[in-house]
């Protein structure tokens, strides 16, 4: 019943329990009380009621007895609450970006993914924040959620007990691709952390590209063999003849450097034929531009 | 005879109906739409449940995002919340507190018109502009500025509904205040008179909050004023506080004249006088004003301050007390009584078990520790679907049972009722309680598809959909043979003693002959 997966997990398991055992038992007594009245006083068994108006010294336990019940169960929220929410100083802070439809972490030394590595037995601090609409970071398996909201910065602290991978869902629901708004997080030992931490991604320089382009959220919307998502695949970008339309007039243009630049940068100056305008504004620094121009070249 | 239904009026036919100001018919009316809309709404959630057995055969995610969204919207804004009140309030008031009419009938004609008028907008913005809107029925932005659905004409409809709302709450209270015949002295009202009076005063009061709310929704998509979009300078929470600053008390708009209607069914069928009857009706007011303090309940995860995460939580248990004093007294009203198990009874009983899962499950998700993980999933849904439909919603069939042969003079089959109850409340607790199961192992709301661990689940409940629209067809086929062909009704059937069981069934046009002299409280059966 109380899993060891995060400390947040033991906490909020704890919580439930003493909370919904308190439940069970008020509901139980309730219904069996109802059964037993149904039962015992039915008309055949009682034909004459019994007029009772009341009974002040009835009413007034059952008023403070619930009181009671509620403000220690307040309180079992409350004191849990205060831990789960401040997280320890020496908390590895990681940046969470929720965009439509996919999630991007950043972390200390600029290092970007799109699942959340870390390593098992170290606290974690997430700051979370949105680049569109609201979303809202939820990991099922350690208990914990938070709204990341555009314009604000919100936050989430855990302590992963083990090692293993587990589902984020999106849980504020944010339009066409909300179900599919989800990543793991990985926990790790801490020597693979280390050195995935501290490494370049060992692949070569197209991979390299991709990976940006899934860190950055763009495969949520976009794919790189050609098949139809959201927006319009990469494949076969460069060159490619397409309507747009520029303030509403269509146009035909041939894909080339600048209008890539333009599209990541100010995505709704120019849209697509056929696709909704919701790319959003992804920041970008000038050397990661220059990759995405490239990978996008290569990738015929 | 001289029945409502028999208008000497000068106009026939529907115009009859539509130009009339009897509280009867407007009421009589209210119920047939409310009818219409929940059974348009129930079929769009089975229509829900249907694709969540197999994301994509049936509706892509586009127009699942649409199906929720205009399921949430009928049910709350064309069902829920008008409601009781509009319907049996309407039908009953009067009746309940000795007048012959509301106290402003043609204001009273005035939000039946308004209301249809919001619902023929919210259902034409389904096919102009972008058609269906996909914002769920909370309209959160910077979503609801952004998408390109028709978010501006169902908001603007949402807008009519209000008023028609704010209307019916002023008119309730202003009957109650000076329209109870001689005698009928505060205490003397039949409780379910107590709680129109105490949802009224929420309406008046919360309704313009979000009227100007989503007016502000519609402004920023037109002229793109930035209150919500923090691109343009605004602030999603200030939107997500002023929509529950309404939609939270909007809860108590639908769940008071609920309880009002199990105050009243259970001493008629346990032939016992209420136990507590002050207790009764003073929580109703005071669920009534907590109410307005915890719609930060909604927000838990939202951003907002821990400290006033806390304080909101502090607010919603207390909250719970006087829902809780209610169900004792109506369980001490049983107690030592001498109880008919008829239909009404049992629809009643079974609102406050599904009310008690509903209330006791709200407990464990307003503690802020347990919400972080109970938030936007299903267990959220299993809970207002529990409190809601559990709630309302039996309580609204109880309702119609019990007066079923007073407002239509006929009688209905038991049997049947029964078996249809039976399936019915089999259906419910399949199709929501695995909903509880499935949000505590994490399954997020609104989500078109989902990973295969929560398939069982969501099979399970979609068997549930099935047997509970099983269960309603039964209801409603034995109420509509009834309508049609059942035998004539008493005056009486249940030997009820407030006032309406003592006029005719249906009651004639001015209520009473005479304006009755009230000596005695309601519920005496000796
Ligand atoms: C929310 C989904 C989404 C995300 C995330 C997204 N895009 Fe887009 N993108 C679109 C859509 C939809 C279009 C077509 C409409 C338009 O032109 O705005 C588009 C268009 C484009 C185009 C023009 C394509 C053409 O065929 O003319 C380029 C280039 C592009 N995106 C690059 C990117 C890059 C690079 C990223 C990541 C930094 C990215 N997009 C992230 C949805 C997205
Ligand atoms: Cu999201």
């Amino acid at each position: 019943m109380i899993s060891d997966i995060s400390n947040t997990a033991a906490k909020v398991d704890l919580a439930f329990l003493y909370i919904t055992g308190m439940s069970v038992v008020l509901l139980v007594l309730i219904t069996s009380f109802m059964v037993y009245s149904l039962v015992r006083y039915n008309v055949k068994r009682h034909p004459r009621a019994e007029q009772i108006e009341g009974n002040v010294a009835t009413e007034i336990i059952l008023t403070v007895i619930p009181v009671i019940l509620v403000l220690v169960m307040f309180y079992i929220g409350w004191t849990n609450f205060s831990y789960l929410r401040n997280a320890p100083k020496d908390a590895i802070p990681v940046t969470v970006r929720g965009m439509m439809w996919s999630w991007h972490f950043e972390y200390k030394n600029g290092k970007q993914n799109d699942v959340l590595n870390v390593p098992v037995g170290k606290p974690v601090e997430l700051i979370l924040t949105s680049a569109d609409v609201i979303h809202s970071f939820y990991i099922p398996a350690f208990r914990i959620k938070e709204d990341a909201v555009p314009g604000m910065k919100t936050h989430l602290w855990f302590k992963a007990g083990e090692i293993g991978s587990y589902d984020v869902f999106c849980t504020e629901y944010c339009g066409t691709g909300h179900s599919h708004m989800v990543s793991k997080v990985v926990v790790m030992a801490q020597d693979a952390f280390d050195k995935w931490y501290a490494g370049a991604g060992a692949a070569g320089k197209e991979n390299k590209g991709l990976q940006l382009l899934q860190a950055k959220g763009c495969l949520g919307c976009h794919t790189a063999d050609g098949a139809g998502k959201i927006g319009p695949t990469f494949k076969g970008i460069f060159g490619r003849k397409t309507v747009i339309l520029t303030n509403g007039k269509e146009r035909e243009i041939v894909v080339d450097e600048d209008y890539i630049r333009r599209s990541v940068l100010q995505p709704a100056a120019d849209i697509v034929k056929g696709y909704p305008n919701i790319m959003p504004v992804i920041p970008v620094t000038k050397d990661e531009l220059d990759t995405i121009v490239a990978t996008l070249e290569e990738l015929k | 005879m001289n029945t409502f239904y028999a208008d000497p009026g000068p106009r026939r036919g529907l115009a009859a109906w539509m130009m009339s100001t009897d509280h009867k018919r407007i009421g009589i009316m209210y119920l047939a739409a409310l009818l219409l809309f929940f059974s348009i709404g129930a079929l769009l959630g089975v229509l829900i449940r249907l694709n969540l057995i197999s994301p994509g055969t049936f509706v892509q995610a586009h127009n699942y995002n649409r199906l929720f969204t205009i399921h949430g919207i009928i049910m709350i804004f064309l069902f829920i919340i008008p409601g009781i009140p509009a319907s049996f309030g309407n039908f009953f008031l009067p009746l309940h507190i000795g007048a012959r009419d509301v106290a402003f009938p043609r204001i009273n004609r005035l939000s039946w018109w308004l209301y249809l008028a919001g619902a023929v907008v919210v259902l034409e913005s389904l096919f102009f502009g972008g058609g269906p809107l996909d914002t769920g029925w909370t309209f959160y932005a910077p979503y609801s500025i952004q998408t390109r659905t028709n978010v501006s004409m169902a908001v603007f409809g949402v807008f009519i509904l209000g008023f028609s709302s704010i209307l019916t709450g002023l008119n309730f209270i202003t009957t109650i205040h000076r329209l109870r015949a001689p005698g009928m002295t505060w205490h003397r009202m039949p409780l379910f008179a107590w709680t129109l009076y105490a949802t009224g005063w929420v309406q008046l009061l919360a309704t313009p909050t979000i009227a100007i709310t989503l007016l502000l929704v519609i402004l920023e998509r037109f002229f793109g004023l930035g209150f919500f979009d923090p691109s343009k300078g605004g602030d999603p929470l200030l939107f997500e506080h002023l929509f529950w600053i309404y939609s939270h008390p909007a809860v108590y708009i639908m769940v008071l004249p609920a309880m009002g209607i199990i105050s009243e069914v259970v001493p008629v069928f346990a032939r016992k006088v209420i136990f507590g009857y002050r207790v009764v009706a003073y929580s109703a007011l005071a669920i009534a004003s907590v109410g307005y303090l915890v719609w930060g309940h909604h927000m838990f995860t939202s951003g907002m301050s821990d400290t006033a995460r806390v304080v909101f939580s502090f607010f919603t248990f207390l909250v719970a007390v006087p829902s809780g004093m209610k169900v004792f007294n109506w369980l001490g009203t049983l107690y030592k009584g001498s109880i008919r198990l008829d239909a009404p009874l049992l629809f009643a009983l079974s609102f406050i078990f599904l009310f008690s899962v509903g209330g006791l499950t709200g407990l464990i998700q307003s503690a802020v520790a347990t919400n972080l993980h109970l938030h936007s999933t299903y267990w959220i849904v299993a809970h207002f679907h529990y409190v809601m439909f559990g709630g309302m919603g039996f309580s609204f069939l109880a309702a119609l049972h019990y007066w079923f042969p007073k407002m239509f003079g006929r009688m209905y089959r038991e049997r049947p009722a029964k078996i249809g109850w039976l399936v019915f409340f089999l259906g419910f607790n399949i199709l929501y309680f695995s909903m509880f199961i499935l949000g505590y192992n994490g399954m997020p709301r609104r989500y078109y598809d989902y990973p295969p661990q929560y398939f069982t689940g969501q099979l399970v409940s979609t068997i549930g959909s099935w047997v509970l629209a099983a269960g309603l067809i039964i209801i409603f086929r034995n109420l509509i043979v009834a309508f049609y062909r059942g035998p004539k009704a008493p005056d009486n059937p249940w030997g009820g003693s407030t006032l309406e069981w003592q006029v005719p069934s249906p009651p004639p046009r001015e209520n009473f002959e005479e304006i009755p002299v009230i000596t005695r409280g309601p519920y005496l059966f000796e």
